[in-house]
Formats: C-alpha cells, structure tokens, sequence
C-alpha cells in the first residue's frame, strides 16, 4: 500500500475486514498506524476498484474511456505477441516505468532480462537529488538509506518537507525526542506537519536551502566549531588537490602512483600534508596527522591545497548576511543557528563503551559521537538547485562529525555503499541487443564520464535521457520525460510503454494538459505517436483512460509481497531489516497481482533467468519465484535474507528455503539481523563491519567509504568537459560549459534554473506543495474515509501579502505561472512565509475519475498545481544544428531531478462573474467495465454481517 | 475514590496526523457503537459520523506562528450536561468507570444532549437517527478476548506520537494523572463546570543558552592548523615605544 511499509495486522470478521492495526512486533512501526493505514478498509472495497483486465473498445479512441472486457489469457497473448516481437526487433521500444513501486528488484529483473533500458521507478521526479546528493557523498542517504539518530540526539534540524519518509517511525522518533528534552528546529516555508511542534520554526524562501546550509558552513568554519579530528581521519579533506594549472590533473587529488591500487574504481593512494612532520604523506596513515590548511609544494614542485582550505575559501563570500538576502532568513538567526550546532556537537559527546577497529587498523576503546542531527527530504530535493544543496547538507552534517555516530546520522544496510556505488549501466548501445537481457543494469552509478550510456555520437540510449550529457548522475531516471520525449521521438519513437502505479496523465506529470494531448496524439500516418499503452493500476485512475490495455492489479491485502534488500531496504540502524505481506483475503474479481502478470509474460517471452535450460518455466508463481530465485545461480543471495538455507537456518546468504514463506509468516512476517554493537556505527570505515559485510555479500569489497568533502567524481566530469582529464568521453560543445558549471567538485549555490528565466516582478511568489499526512505515499480520493479529510484543496496564502492584492479568504483566485494558470480557492494562513503559497498536491482530480460523482469536491473546487508546471524548460544552450526552439528538461542539470518546487507564480483574484469552479477541467469519464457503477449514496460499512 | 476513566493528549507531540480520527472510525462502525455511516461517501461533500476529530488552527500572526493540531472527542465529563437533559435516561454516566455513553435502544435523537455539551462532541447518525459519540472503546477495554496489550482504546494503540494517553484519572500513581500533574495538563473551559475527564498537556519548548566563552575556546582546531589569525611580528606594539 505504501512505500513506508509498516507491519500491520489485519483482523477479518465473516471474510470481511473488521479492522487493521498495527503489528507491535514489527521494528518499523512498533504496533501504531496512520490515518491510512486504518483506513484500508475503504481502500480494499473501493468501487474505483478495477476489477477485469480490459481493452480499449475497437474503433475508440484514446482517451474516450471506452473500454470492452477480455480474458486473462487473450491479455497475455496480446501482450506475448507484442513484447516479442519487440524484443526481437529492438528491445529499447518498449518501456517499463513505475510509480510507488515497492517491487523494483522485481520490475528492474524484468526491464533487463528484457533486454530494453527503458525502466525506471518515479525516484527521478520524487527525490534522486537527496538519494545521490548523499551517496556521492557519504554514502548514504535519508530514509530507507539511513536517518537521525534521535534516541541519542539532542539537537534536531528538519529541512524542507520531509515528513513522509518515513512517516510513522520519524512520528515515533520525534516525539520520544521531544519528551527527553531534544531540541527540535524547523526549516521551512511552511509550519504544518511536524513542524508544527518545532521548538523553533525558521521560515526560509523555497529552492535558497543551499544558501542557508552554505552560510552555516561558513560560519561553523570560521568560528572553529567543526570538528576537526573526524573531518582529517574519515573524510578527504586533508587529501592534497593538484593546482597546477598546467597539469592535466588540475583540481584531482593528487594520487601517488607509486603506491599499488587493489580497487582500481576506488582509490586510497592519495596524499596529506603530515602536520606531525612537515612532510607530504600517505592519506590515513595512523601515526600522520593532516593539515587541513594552508598551501604547500610538493617535491615534484606541484602546488597543492588540502581540499578543506578550497572549501573554506569557497565558503568566505557565503556569509550570513549573504544568505540573509536570499534566504530571508536574519543573518543573525544563521548565526545562532550555526553555534547551536556547532557547540552541542562539540560539548555534548556521547561515548559509548564500544570498541571497534577502523578501517586503518587503529582500535578504539570507545564509540563517540555529537549528537546533532538532521532530517531533510523532498523540499530540499525537488528544485534544479537540490544535488549541490543536499552535498551542502552532507558536507555540513560531516563538518560537525555526525555520519554514522550516536546522536547524529546513521546508516542502515546494505549502506554504506562505495562512492559511488558499483552498479553501472551498459555504456552504449551495444548493450542493448535483440532476444538478450540488457548487458548491465537499467539504473546504475556513474563514476567518471566513460561510465556514461551514450552512443559513439553523445546520444542518449535511454529514452529518458538518463545518464546522457544533459543530466549525467539521473540514477533514478527521468519518468517525468518519458511522454513528451516518446511523443516527439527525441532521441527516438518507442512501441509500447507500460506504466505501473503511476498516474501520469494527471498529478505524475507536469505540464499535465499536454501529456494528456500527447497520449492522445497522432502522427500523419493516423497512428498514435506513443502506439500502444499498457496500465497496471489497482484503481481507475485519470491514467487509466488513456490505456490500450488496463491490467487489474490487486491491493496489498490480497497478494504475497517483499519488502528487500534487493530492493529498497527496510533496515534500521542496527542491522537489516526485511519483511513479508501475505495475502489474508482472496483478490477481487479477476483482479491479478502485478508480480504474478510480471512472472508469466517472463517464463512467455522465455527470459534466461525466467526459463530451465530446456526453456520451461523456472517459477510456478511469484512466490515461488521469491522462494527460489538466486542473483546468479548458486549465488545464496535472493530477494529475502532471512530463513535462508536447506532449513532455515541461514540468514542473508544460503541456498533456497522451500519453507522460507512459513517461517517467515511464523516470525511476525519480518526478518531482523542486529549486528553487534562493534559494528553498527563509523561503517563506513569499520573493519569488522565490512568484513562481515563483505562475507554477507552486501558489499563486494571491505574498503573504507572516505567521506567527499571534495568530489572527485564530479571532478571528472568537470574535467572532461574543459576537455582533460581521465575520462574518454568529451561532452559535446553545446553541453560543456553546463557539465563545467554544475559538475563543481565543490557545493557552491545558484538560483534553481526556472528562476534564472523568469521575470520575478511578473511572478513574485514561489508555489509548492505537499502531501498530507492521510495521504502519504498514495492517492485516496477513492477512500470515503480519507476524502472527507481532503476532499478538495485550497491555496495558503499570506493574509499580509494576499490582501495587499485585494484577496480575501476564501476568495477565487487565479494562480499563473509562465505555463499556465489554475483558478482555486485561496485560504489565508499565517503559518506560511510571505513569498511562498502552498497546497495539498493531488488532491484535486479530473472529474468522474477514481468513481468520484463528476461533480465532487475533488474535481470541483479542489485543484493540480502541476498544470502550473513545466516538465521542460527552454535550451540555455541549445546544439548549434536546432531550429531555435530547443529544451531541456525542467530538471537539476546533475540529476535530472524535476523541479517541482521551482515554479514561480502570481496571483489575483478571479472576476465576480466567473463560475466558483476550479480551472481548468476535463471531461468527466465514467466507471469502467467490472467496477461498481452504481455509486452508494450513503455506506454504513460493518465488517462480515450478512446483508 | 470511584474510577473514571479518561484521555489525556499531549499537544506537545501531536502532529495532526489523523490515525486517531480513522482508527476510531475503523474500530467502532463495526463495534457495538456502529455502524458509522458515511453521506455522499463518492459524490459532492462527504460527511459522516466520526467520534473524533482533528481540528487543527493557527495562533499568532507570522512569524510568530504557532500551528496547533487539536483532536477533540467526548470528554468524559464527571458533571457531564448531557445526561440529565435527555427525557428518556439513553445518555448516562457509568459508575464503575466513569465513561459516559448512549443506550441506543433508549435514545429517540432529540439532540438536546448535543444542545448541552459545550464541546460539540456529540453526532447524530442521520440514519440509525441515534446520538453517536467517543465510548473510550468500551468494546475494546474490557474484551478479554484480546490481548491484554490491547485493551486500550484504538486511538490509543494507533497514535504514531503515543501523544494519547489512557487511564484512571482518579488515582493518584496512573499514567495519565502523572502526566496532568508533571506536564500542565488542563482541562477544557473549566467555567462550565463540567469537570472534563479528559485533559490536554500544552506545548513545552526546548530552548539551548549560549556562552560567549563557547565560542572563544583554546581548543579551537584552527589553531591547530595554524589559521586562528595571529598579528605580524612587525605590527606597532607596545614593546616599540615604552623603554621601562
């Protein structure tokens, strides 16, 4: 149901649902729920269930919502027939992206054994820039990848909208915090949520986190609060960069060639500058001490700098009073706000009677750490600025010696991972080959230029884009782009695209309208310019109308799910975590779970790892599938780690279980290992951590994971782009100064790129959303429960501002941006700062959608801000060879995260005689063929009493 | 003293995340205070009976902005006006524990017990035409069927902020009179003197005090790389023009 995935306990009465609770034996939730969770129930017996798998009526259009009844197996033979001869032809024309997937590992093995690169989750329009921010830095990431440790924590920064990742164990968290007397501050334009307990709420203009994280750094520097012996052992601040300006190298650290490299991708053979003896010395080197400062010359008469003294003078300009006029925030206040941090960090140390053994051999009697820590998610992610202001946010959090310490940030298996992480990509497009699983991963880590996936003429491989030129690091892919790159067959057309869980034709794109005209759309052969569209969805959706084929998927209670460490993980801080769902009621109709269509149309299309050598079927089912698959054959390593071996009695690592369902099921569905205490923190440079990583097989090598103050990896690219370095691959000319600007081994601030082509006079205020609590991680207008929580959404204004326009509460109001414009309902609120209106995202829905009355609040009165937004923004510089009017994804130039949160508005109110509706609309459809078309006027549910 | 069972939320660590609002709803529709029915569950303004809310409002004028999120349910008064206004004995207040509740067989749906209440915490269910409201899950406490872990009301076990507690308000040593006690707790517009069971704990703020001396520290790391500024040697000093 959700991707914060809780355990809970599902109670039936006459084969209905009673009630859900929470499982207290699970270590996620520890036995609470949200509001959704104890809602299921609306969900499970939604009449905006799909419950047959249908066909777009013959002679329809798209679009229209007409739709006829088929079988399962005539669904599984147009699919057969069509993805095989796909497959045999050119995999990359079809295309597999996926909403709030929590089966990646499964649909990610599908996309390559395919054979097509064209896969992705919705991480790239969500939050890749916090996920590859941190990993590129330390990493390790927020959420499934690690978090505060707030059991220990004494002093708690919450950047930006961050509350639903995730949900129920930060509820759990905070408020224990709270309750020992932990300091709680917020930062963000906007005081709901948890902020609403924040001991302190700063309110910050939107997309200016990274002027605000770099002042701090500034100021922490400057004042000498950092923590100086953590940043010289565990970071590469003391590594000497090469500034030889006539050195291909220039901007490197400096490597020692004489000393012999084990891991070749991951280098240890850097150089300090040993304060101890005056000396250039080996990096780490136990009885050396590094300077942090100041200029040396090597003997080769190379001019060096330790990598902290660059980023303290790219940090000498960023001032709080420079980030006063940005930010809005008193430079006075960042002042305060740094030494807060700074000397708790410093004076409160936690030492805990834990020995362990670093990476470098030294044994330490104790575990330490300063017990400051940070929370920080989409706000800071979902702006074309946010990859350079979540590696801010790391470098601060690794200034005041916080990573993987009590009290401040902790990872959760299998991270730490290698900066960056070994998967890759194939490199081109020889990788992708008829009848053959993709030669490399969908999605992968990017270490240098060459690990790009372009062709010989720096052309992207990915229908998407990802891993091109124009958005080298986008290790979630771009599923924002999809569409209109499929649409305008840039770089190429596709055949078929399969959408999961996703609602692109409405609150999962932007630039909403014109999706909806592009899926709709044809070329002059009278053919669709995206030809055939499948949708897997356990709800009619807006996207649903636009499908060719409509596969029903159950709901959670119905089917067998994991939750893996193949996958997103599920860990906690002590060791990992995964779990299980099993079904406890029979699916709906002929509604079939997507793993198990996923499995089928894999053993159909005869998938190497899907078929025996005499090409039968490998897997009866999915769960049987679950139970027996193994990454390599022999490997021991499969989707669920506990319960592993002949008889259940090996974990992470073991041939298959035939029983491992049933113990799991025995086990409160949840496998936990907890490491000893020697081994759960400073992982990322813990001997005894990674070598039992390593014999689990979470991590190929035991090699410490150096923290980059300094990155190389961008390094690369910047260096490839002034046409040096390393690296083969040269980005094209059009493309070089931006990979120059952005890829800036150092975090430096810029205005989000929607900002730096808008006229702020014309568009004063900055719009953005967020997801409310009951609604976390899912659309629940189909819930007669949720929806009278949020049946329809207004836009927060500042009453100061709003009435300097004439608006009043409750007013209509037309909201604009360069895109669009929305008309909605403004609702005064002092909780918001003066620049920034805000609403609820998606509660507002086209009419007749989700089996809602046309003329329900959702689609009436509530509204999208996506119609706002541009999924693409013109060409700063476009290829010498286009007509003019080339663009560029409305994306951060590092990532290809979308900027949601960077459009800019103004608003006035609408005319008195304009109708009191929400604009624009669509038309309304209506119930689909197998859903209840005959909507209750009233419900009384009771569980399991006969009617 | 007699038992009288009550809530206390603690607005210090409520978020408004609403799991209290459906978990109740979810609990009761099919308990022996249901069913709970919904208007207009897919259609033009939904409505139903919810036995407690979320109302969450704004205090003070930005910046100074505080955003409070208040679940209200019945209160479990000790003098509750509700019951000696119904005509037909179907609102009472039990001895044993102190919850007070509505015999549906005995309620004719006057509303004058909704008229009464101060709190507005009472719902008429348009359909079963009876008075609904908050039963501490009377269903639930006493059901020694479940476990005794969860003989708690359901908005107690969901709440992801523990920020519900549930007890006897009358003795002195349980977990919700120890927390009235210790946390400020206070109960709703005493005036009326209706003597609410329930209380509520006000926010508490963390604040930290800086020294000055904090910041001046001979540990400074950046002396330790030599960057604490130091004068030039050849700067004018005081040894330059002073001969005893």
């Amino acid at each position: 149901m959700c991707a914060c995935r809780c355990g809970i306990r599902v109670h039936l009465r006459g084969g209905q649902v009673r009630y859900i609770d929470g499982n207290p034996g699970h270590p996620l939730n520890q036995g609470v729920i949200c509001a959704k969770g104890s809602s299921g129930i609306m969900k499970q017996y939604s009449p905006a269930r799909l419950t047959k798998p249908l066909m777009r009526k013959p002679g329809s259009e798209r679009g229209d919502n007409q739709f006829v009844e088929i079988s399962w197996d005539e669904t599984f033979r147009i699919l057969q027939e069509r993805l095989a001869k796909i497959r045999s032809t050119d995999p990359k024309k079809f295309a597999l992206f996926t909403g709030r997937d929590q089966m990646q590992a499964l649909t990610g093995l599908f996309a390559r054994q395919y054979g097509t690169p064209n896969y992705a989750a919705h991480g790239g329009f969500c939050s890749v820039n916090m996920a590859a921010g941190m990993i590129y830095t330390i990493g390790g990431s927020f959420w499934e990848f690690g978090g505060p440790d707030l059991e220990r924590s004494k002093l708690f920064v919450m950047i930006g909208t961050a509350e639903d990742h995730h949900s129920n164990p930060l509820k759990i968290a905070i408020s224990k915090f709270k309750r020992s007397g932990g300091r709680f501050i917020s930062i963000n334009p906007v005081r709901t949520g948890y902020s609403a307990i924040a001991d302190e709420w700063v309110p910050i203009k939107p997309g200016t986190d990274g002027a605000l994280l770099l002042a701090l750094t500034h100021e922490i520097i400057h004042t000498g609060l950092y923590d100086r012996e953590f940043l010289a052992r565990y970071t590469n601040a003391g590594y000497l960069i090469n500034l030889d300006p006539n050195s291909e190298m220039q901007g490197m650290p400096v490597h020692d060639a004489s000393r012999h490299e084990e891991i070749p991708e991951y280098p240890r053979n850097m150089l300090w500058w040993n304060r101890l003896n005056e000396q250039p010395a080996p990096c780490h080197q136990p009885d050396a001490d590094p300077y942090l400062l100041g200029e040396f010359t090597l003997p080769d008469g190379m001019p060096v700098k330790p990598a902290f003294q660059l980023l303290m003078e790219r940090v000498k300009d960023y001032t709080p009073e420079w980030a006063e006029g940005i930010t809005g925030i008193p430079a006075a206040t960042i002042r305060r706000l740094a030494h807060e941090m700074g000397v708790t960090a410093r004076d409160q140390k936690i030492e805990l009677p834990i020995a362990w053994t670093d990476s470098w051999g030294t044994e330490h009697e104790h575990v330490t750490g300063n017990p400051v820590s940070f929370h920080a998610m989409r706000g800071l992610a979902a702006h074309s600025n946010g990859f350079q202001t979540i590696r801010s946010l790391a470098i601060l959090m690794s200034l005041l010696g916080t990573i993987d310490r009590p009290g401040g940030f902790r990872h959760k298996a299998p991270f730490p991972r290698g900066i960056p992480p070994i998967a890759k990509t194939p490199r081109g497009p020889e990788g992708v080959q008829p009848d053959t699983p993709l030669a490399g991963l969908a999605l992968g880590w990017p270490g240098t230029p060459d690990d790009l996936f372009i062709d010989a003429d720096n052309q992207p491989v990915r229908i998407d884009k990802a891993f091109s030129w124009e958005y080298p690091l986008s290790v979630h892919g771009l599923m924002h782009n999809v569409i209109t790159n499929a649409w305008r067959g840039d770089p190429y057309r596709i055949d078929t695209l399969m959408i999961f869980m996703a609602n692109m034709a409405w609150n999962s794109s932007m630039n909403t309208m014109e999706v909806r005209r592009m899926l709709n759309d044809k070329d002059e052969s009278g053919e669709y310019k995206i030809p055939f569209i499948v949708v897997c969805d356990a709800f009619q959706s807006e996207m649903t109308a636009f499908a060719d084929l409509i596969l029903p998927d159950t709901t959670y209670l119905e089917r067998h799910d994991v939750m893996s460490m193949l996958d997103r993980p599920i860990s906690e801080f002590e060791g990992p975590v995964d779990s299980v769902r099993v079904p406890v009621l029979p699916p709906t109709g002929q509604c079939k779970p997507f793993q198990e269509v996923l499995i089928e149309l894999a053993g159909r299309l005869k998938f190497p790892a899907f078929v025996n050598a005499d090409g039968s079927r490998k897997y009866r089912d999915y769960p049987d599938f679950i139970t027996n698959y193994e990454t390599e054959t022999g490997s021991g390593i499969g989707f669920l780690a506990g319960w592993r071996g002949k008889g259940g009695e090996k974990f992470m690592q073991g041939e298959p279980n035939p029983r491992q369902w049933e113990m799991y099921a025995k086990n409160n569905c949840v496998f936990q290992y907890k490491l000893p205490p020697s081994y759960q923190y400073m992982r990322n440079w813990n001997r005894g951590y990674h070598e039992w990583a390593q014999r689990a097989r979470l991590r190929r090598h035991a090699d410490p994971i150096v923290i980059q103050i300094y990155s190389e990896v961008l390094q690369k690219f910047r260096m490839a782009a002034q046409g040096r370095g390393p690296a083969k691959r040269r980005p094209p000319a059009h493309l070089a100064k931006r990979i120059e600007t952005y890829f800036d081994p150092l975090p430096f601030y810029y205005e989000p790129l929607e900002a730096q082509v808008t006229d702020a006079h014309k568009y004063p205020l900055n719009a953005i959303t967020q997801r409310p609590m009951a609604m976390y991680h899912s659309w629940d207008s189909q819930n007669a429960w949720l929806r009278q929580i949020h049946a329809h959404n207004y836009l927060y204004v500042n009453p100061a501002m709003a009435r300097a326009q004439g608006i009043a509460d409750d007013d209509w109001i037309w909201v604009e941006s360069m895109w669009g414009k929305v008309r909605c309902m403004a609702r005064y609120s002092e909780a918001v700062e003066p620049g920034t209106v805000w609403t609820w995202n998606a509660i507002g829905k086209a009419a007749g959608a989700w089996n809602l009355a046309p003329g329900a609040n959702e689609a009436e009165l509530g509204f999208l801000l996506n119609h706002l937004i541009s999924d693409e923004l013109p060409h700063p510089s476009p290829p010498a060879n286009s007509a003019g009017d080339a663009r560029i994804s409305n994306s951060d130039p590092v990532t290809g995260q979308a900027g949601w949160y960077d459009v800019r508005v103004r608003i006035y109110k609408a005319g008195a005689d304009e109708a009191q509706q929400s604009s624009p609309q669509v038309t309304a459809v209506s119930a689909l063929p197998g859903m209840d078309g005959v909507r209750k006027t009233w419900l009384a549910f009771v569980a399991g009493v006969k009617k | 003293m007699s038992k009288q069972l009550a809530l206390v939320i603690d607005l210090n660590v409520c978020v408004g995340c609403h799991a209290c609002v459906t978990s109740c709803k979810e609990w009761n529709t099919s308990g022996e205070a249901g069913f709970m029915s919904d208007d207009n569950p897919y259609a033009r303004d939904p409505t139903g009976t919810f036995f407690n809310r979320v109302q969450t409002f704004e205090v003070g004028e930005f910046p100074n902005t505080q955003t409070v999120h208040f679940p209200k349910s019945c209160l479990h008064c000790e003098d509750p006006p509700c019951v000696p206004v119904c005509p037909t004995g179907a609102s009472y207040k039990r001895a044993e524990d102190g919850i007070v509740l509505v015999d549906y067989d005995k309620c004719i749906g006057c509303k004058y017990c909704a008229w009464a209440c101060p709190y507005g915490a009472r719902e008429i269910d348009e359909h079963q035409k009876v008075m609904k409201k908050c039963t501490l899950c009377v269903d639930r406490i006493y059901d020694e069927l479940l476990p005794p872990a969860d003989r708690k009301p359901a908005c107690v076990m969901a709440c992801p902020t523990s920020a519900r507690l549930f007890g006897d308000v009358h003795d002195p040593e349980s977990v919700v009179s120890k927390a009235i006690r210790d946390s400020g707790g206070y109960a709703l517009m005493p005036e009326w003197g209706t003597h609410p069971a329930n209380h509520y704990l006000p926010r508490r703020k963390t604040e930290i005090t800086l020294h000055r001396d904090e910041l001046e520290r001979v540990d400074n790391p950046l002396k330790i790389d030599g960057k604490l500024p130091k004068p030039d040697s050849r700067a004018p000093s005081l040894d330059d023009s002073t001969s005893w």
